[in-house]
């Protein structure tokens, strides 16, 4: 049943269910209400009613010298209840301009910066510290994140560099047909798989992968307050959340990256023997002859600073976790991206490196 | 007074070879404020959870408003869940949202109200709960676990519900705090005319909130009554939960206030 407004005569009579779930369209016809010094309110109609209900009367009727009549005890008590609880307008925060936006922003990103600094300092101490002590590195840790962050990445990025092989090999070999260069699929299949797209592939999966994990585990350990808890039980965090995840990526990301270097140069193998007619054995003696050693080290050089890049910034962005849920969730996004963003960054720094010393 | 509002018949859960609940049948009545007692990890929140239909029962039946609950599908479910309030043991304010969105996130989703009256209606429930104004733009993070307890509260309350779920609302505060929402509780139902169930530890909250209380033990009701009744039972669980040591000192000073 609903609740309903009946004007007659000068009379306005007030019935049915004066509850939330009754009450939808109330509001506005008892803004459109006459009241005036005549009008009287009779309210002896009205079944039920909740507190949203009698704020709603009281809210009508604020304001006006009007009596309302009729109303049942219960009613009455529970709108002079709502009346006199204290609702003192609390000023809602003002929102910030813009100017002050933008110095907030930067002023953020500045010390985000050098609380990022800081902790690579420490993670650097911490490691240090730990080759200096091999007994106190702490082994189980670095196992299970081996097994999280390497192994059981194999099959994912094994099948998009074998992939990525293929559609290397197949978008060249339109292009080399033409010149009757065939063979030269190999050069290309082999060098930017190994020199670059195996590495940055890796990482970029990595850093979805495992980044994201590390940020949302340390973050969620910090919400329920376990990273305090380690501190006080005199656990440094540093040496078993972080040292075990950097220590883990920079041994599991160049396996990684040599895995997914095969897997790719597979791929083309396959696509080559089959668009371009150049056999599997053909394929492996251009490699040997034409591939130098240097481009496969300089691919999988590049990925220890890869896992260094994702590893530290996988945890200091958990570290930046304040607050609940969706702090986690902010910090985990800011953490791939961020994370992918340096990778690409270092990469292209790489690029102009090796090209100044001629590699 | 006598109608009863809530039914349990019944009522079997177990989890693996764990029995929880065995053929549990409870009865609560309309107006009145029913704890559920016994020791941890006897089953009380999972009946909570099983009465808002957030985890279902082996057997059993439970009516709740003279309707079957079990078995509802998802409208009728959802129907059925806007009558009822829950706090949560340990508030479950969502904490991308103030105080004042998370009271008014219930009324945004299920009335056409306008922005101003639902932020004033928010605004009742806040106060009722007993938070001062100031607290309305804070986040959860921001509150202490006393103030997180009443906007979970006030969350409870904003549709208006006719039947009220407490989990251990003063587990975690400071005496000063609990006695400060044992007497919300008793404001509430004079003022609301709320049938409270309230999973308790807190002797005290049963001894001076309670109408009737219900004691869980070994997977079965062990004594319904009130608090005087419970005291009196032979049964040795019952027993050892009000005459340890904390019980005895909670129903010394109930006996000396009566």
């Amino acid at each position: 049943m609903r609740a309903w407004i009946e004007i007659v005569g000068s009379e306005i009579r007030l019935a049915g269910e004066w509850t939330i779930s009754g009450m939808a369209d109330l509001e506005r016809k008892l803004a459109e209400l006459p009241f005036s010094g005549e009008t009287s309110v009779v309210a002896q109609d009205i079944e039920a009613m909740d507190t949203a209900g009698a704020w709603l009367l009281h809210r009508a009727v604020q304001g006006h010298t009007l009596e309302i009549t009729g109303l049942k005890p219960g009613h009455a008590a529970l709108v002079k209840m709502v009346a006199a609880l204290d609702m003192a307008e609390i000023a809602k925060p003002q929102s910030r301009g813009i100017l002050e936006k933008l110095g907030v922003a930067g002023w953020r990103m500045l010390s985000q910066s050098g609380g990022m600094l800081s902790f690579i300092g420490e993670a650097t101490l911490a490691l240090m510290h730990a080759i200096a002590n091999p007994g106190r590195i702490r082994w189980k840790p670095i196992w299970r994140n081996l097994q999280h962050a390497g192994f059981d990445a194999l099959l994912i990025a094994g099948l998009l560099s074998f992939l990525m092989g293929i559609v290397i090999a197949y978008q060249g070999a339109e292009q080399l047909t033409r010149y009757g260069a065939n063979i030269f699929v190999v050069d290309l299949v082999g060098l930017s798989m190994l020199r670059e797209l195996g590495p940055l592939l890796t990482a970029i999966i990595v850093a979805g992968r495992s980044g994201s994990a590390f940020t949302a585990q340390i973050g969620t350990m910090k919400v329920t307050e376990e990273v305090d808890a380690m501190r006080t039980i005199g656990i440094s965090p540093m040496d078993q959340l972080v040292l075990p995840k950097i220590v883990a990526l920079l041994i599991a990301l160049p396996l990684l990256t040599v895995y997914a270097d095969i897997m790719g140069v597979l791929g083309g193998m396959i696509m080559a023997s089959f668009n371009l007619d150049v056999s599997y054995t053909d394929f492996i003696d251009r490699f040997g002859s034409s591939i130098r050693l240097s481009a496969f080290l300089v691919g999988v050089g590049k990925a220890p600073v890869f896992a260094a890049i994702i590893a530290v910034v996988g945890c200091f962005q958990g570290f930046q976790v304040t607050g609940g849920a969706d702090s986690v969730g902010r910090q985990t996004t800011k953490s791939v991206v961020q994370s992918i963003f340096l990778v690409i960054v270092a990469d292209a720094i790489f690029s102009v490196i090796f090209s100044l010393v001629q590699l | 007074m006598s109608e009863a509002i809530l039914e349990i018949a019944d009522l079997c859960t177990s989890f693996g070879n764990t029995v929880i609940h065995d053929h549990i049948s409870l009865e609560i009545m309309r107006g009145e404020v029913f704890a559920i007692a016994g020791s941890s990890g006897c089953g009380k929140s999972t009946l909570l959870r099983e009465i808002m239909l957030l985890q279902k029962p082996v057997s059993g039946s439970i009516r709740v408003f003279g309707r079957e609950v079990l078995g509802l599908d998802d409208m009728e479910a959802l129907d059925f869940r806007k009558g009822c309030g829950m706090m949560f043991e340990r508030g479950a304010l969502f904490s991308s949202l103030n105080v004042l969105e998370n009271v008014a996130l219930p009324l945004h989703e299920h009335t056409a109200l306008s922005q101003d009256l639902i932020g004033e209606i928010a605004s009742i429930k806040i106060a009722l709960a007993g938070l001062p104004s100031s607290a309305k733009f804070k986040y959860p993070d921001e509150l202490s676990g006393g103030m997180r307890k009443r906007a979970a509260l006030a969350r409870a309350l904003a549709l208006d519900p006719a039947l009220l779920f407490l989990d251990e609302p003063t587990a975690g505060l400071d005496p000063l705090s609990a006695s400060g929402f044992d007497e919300l509780v008793l404001h509430l139902k004079r003022s609301l005319d709320l049938t409270m169930v309230i999973v308790t530890h807190d002797l005290d909250l049963l001894w001076h909130v309670a109408d009737r209380v219900a004691f869980l033990g070994d997977g079965q009701v062990l004594g319904v009554g009130t608090m005087m009744e419970l005291s009196k039972s032979s049964h040795p669980l019952i027993r050892e939960y009000f005459y340890g040591p904390r019980g005895r000192a909670a129903r010394e000073q109930a006996w000396k206030q009566k």
